[in-house]
């Protein structure tokens, strides 16, 4: 178990096709370092959904290496579960559960899961919708909250399990402008607090505020990785100049 | 120097015409349009010509006279005296006559337990025991012992064979819908395993069934299955009978099942597996509650299927309801032209059980959208 080097995930020549002729990931090396803030983006279709599903598992890669806090990510079930007890995931579709509370929603990992008394669960329930600052809605049904507070109990759902690593999947791209900033604050602070944080997503306020390092990909590959500062204000390649210009509407 | 707009509240208006009430009701709904005043016309011309018919022979001339002969005289309508006298031989069928307090009370203890499961405030892990305990009772009342065993209340012995009418029906149904049903709901995950081999059993045992009429279904339950059996080996009728309906009715409902975790987005399985939850933890907790939420009406139609479907048992010799109204009029040549009657009679059963089936689906549908509220 134990990792012999500081980086939480490893991607060594990973490959992965949907299908038999779709290339979707192509020969992905990354180091991520414990506490490490990555930002990944790119335009749509370039794999970076499938990139960051592949670290907890929710899609399988065919060749290459993929080592999580130490574990290969293999057919190996355990190995599986053991894994998705460390990453927490947000999606871009929220994906809460509608027919249970919003409390209940925050409970049920850590009960089923982890094992712990339903009582202790419901306050470390509280203790995560303070964070997001959403403890007042604990009772609702995920269908009575606005998009930006169910994007949020999403977060504290997630980080019910005390995750090592966050994977955030385009958080506010379902969400009214209004919303986005309520999700972006919660996640800054969470930025901050030293967990390992990999995030797609196109807010680059966001990647500007928090990110030590911005990933572009484009056709299932890592074209350009480098620090918000220089990858917004001198972009090595022509792909990503060309993706620059365009979301930031130049 | 800007002018200082003067608010000027509107005067108050009456509210539109109203839209409920009797004469609104029936303007809209009745006569709408042309055609459905047309309609309203003919079916209501259609109504005055045949009710007073069926109210005049149902009721104004009818007789609950026990006389067959007083029913056969000129000028009387309906002979509820049938209906009195086979009522017995109707709702017990050939169960014997001086032991018929048993179906009694074992019927009335499962219906008991029936109206109870259906109680919210009951819900829980009771249940499991206290339909343990009422099967247990059923079977010792109607056969005097528990598979042989348990025969400490003196009670005689009565073969399967002799069981039926209203009893037998509410056991087949109960006890096939409660089989069945867990079976529909594996079937259904077992169409959407990701292992081929479960997969293909899955479809194969659903188009199988489909492919065939439940009557076939329980003719080869009943005729050819013990020719496959070594010799000296029986099962009893009534058993294969209760396994070849709850075989029949599951391939339906795993259907109807399968339509609702279809109808269920896969980032609800997403999220599951994305905090942990193992495949079964996350069909209990997440995706079952919700896809049979969704399939409430289609799975109660298939409930109240099986209840009329138990009717076709007597083609392979158990009376039940209709079965017995057969044995009370077809061999009985006094009470033979009064059959309609007792025809009647079981329709009313009927309708009772599937109309309150119908109602509780409607409730039950109820209860579990309030988490929808929006
Ligand atoms: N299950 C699947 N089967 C087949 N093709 C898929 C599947 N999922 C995604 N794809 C395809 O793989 C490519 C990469 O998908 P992916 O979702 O990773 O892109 P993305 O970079 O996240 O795009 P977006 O910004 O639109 O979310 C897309 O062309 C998509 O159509
Ligand atoms: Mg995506």
């Amino acid at each position: 178990m134990s990792t012999g080097t500081d980086n939480i995930i490893v991607f060594d020549k990973v490959n992965k096709w949907y299908g038999n002729s779709f290339h979707v990931l192509r020969d992905i090396d990354l180091q991520v370092r414990r506490g490490e803030r990555i930002v990944i983006c790119g335009p749509s279709g370039s794999g970076k959904s499938t990139l960051i599903r592949c670290i907890n598992r929710l899609e399988e890669h065919q060749e290459g290496r993929l080592i999580v806090d130490g574990t290969e990510l293999t057919d190996d079930v355990k190995a599986i579960d053991r894994i998705r007890k460390d990453v927490g995931m947000v999606f871009q579709q929220f994906n809460l559960f509608p027919h249970l509370t919003v409390l209940e929603n925050l409970t049920l990992s850590p009960m089923y899961v982890g094992k712990i008394p339903k009582k202790e669960a419901e306050e470390r329930a509280m203790t995560q919708l303070k964070r997001v600052r959403i403890a007042e809605q604990a009772e609702k049904y995920p269908l009575q909250l606005s998009g930006g507070q169910q994007q949020r109990v999403a977060i504290a759902r997630a980080l019910c399990l005390t995750p090592k690593i966050m994977l955030f999947d385009e958080p506010t791209s379902a969400l009214d402008p209004e919303m986005i900033k309520e999700v972006l604050d919660v996640m800054v602070e969470l930025a901050n607090q030293g967990i390992t944080m990999i995030c797609v997503t196109h807010e680059m306020g966001f990647a500007k505020a928090v990110a030590d390092r911005v990933i572009f990909m484009d056709q299932g590959q890592i074209v350009e990785q480098n620090t918000p500062h220089e990858f917004f204000n001198n972009p090595k390649t022509d792909r990503s100049k060309d993706f620059l210009s365009k979301i930031l509407g130049h | 120097m800007a002018e200082t707009i003067i608010f000027q509240s509107k005067p108050a208006r009456p509210a539109p015409n109203r839209t409920e009430g009797l004469l609104p009701w029936i303007k809209l709904n009745l006569f709408g349009t042309w055609q459905s005043a047309l309609s309203t016309v003919i079916i209501g011309a259609l109504l005055v010509l045949y009710v007073p018919q069926f109210l005049n022979w149902a009721i104004f001339t009818s007789t609950t006279s026990t006389n067959a002969d007083a029913c056969r005289a000129a000028g009387v309508g309906a002979c509820w005296g049938a209906v009195v006298e086979k009522y017995r031989l109707i709702i017990f069928g050939r169960y014997p006559f001086d032991e018929q307090w048993r179906p009694l009370v074992a019927t009335l203890i499962m219906l008991t337990m029936l109206v109870v499961s259906c109680i919210r405030y009951f819900w829980s892990k009771w249940l499991v025991l206290g339909w343990t305990v009422t099967l247990a009772a059923y079977f010792i009342l109607m056969y005097g012992s528990l598979f042989g065993y348990l025969d400490v209340f003196g009670l005689s012995k009565v073969t399967t064979d002799r069981w039926g009418g209203l009893p037998l029906t509410i056991m087949l149904s109960t006890l096939s819908i409660m089989l069945a049903f867990p079976l529909a709901v594996v079937v259904a995950l077992g169409r959407r395993s990701h292992l081929p081999a479960i997969r293909s059993l899955c479809t194969v045992y659903v188009e199988l069934i489909r492919g065939v009429p439940l009557i076939s279904v329980l003719f080869m339950a009943s005729f050819m299955f013990p020719l496959f059996m070594p010799q000296g080996v029986t099962i009893d009728t009534l058993l294969r009978v209760l396994v070849g309906i709850t075989l029949f009715a599951a391939a339906y409902m795993a259907e109807v099942v399968r339509g609702g975790l279809q109808s269920l987005p896969k980032g609800q399985t997403e999220a599951a597996a994305s905090i942990g939850l193992s495949y079964w933890q996350t069909q209990r907790k997440i995706i079952l509650p919700q896809a049979l939420a969704t399939v409430i009406p289609g799975i109660m139609n298939n409930f109240i299927s099986i209840f009329k479907d138990t009717s076709l048992v007597t083609i392979v010799s158990l009376y039940e309801l209709t079965g017995s109204h057969g044995l009370a009029f077809n061999s009985d040549a006094d009470w033979r032209p009064f059959k309609l009657e007792g025809y009647l009679f079981i329709v009313a059963i009927y309708f009772v059980f599937c109309f309150a089936m119908s109602r509780y689906s409607l409730w039950i549908e109820a209860q579990v959208n309030k988490s929808k509220l929006r």
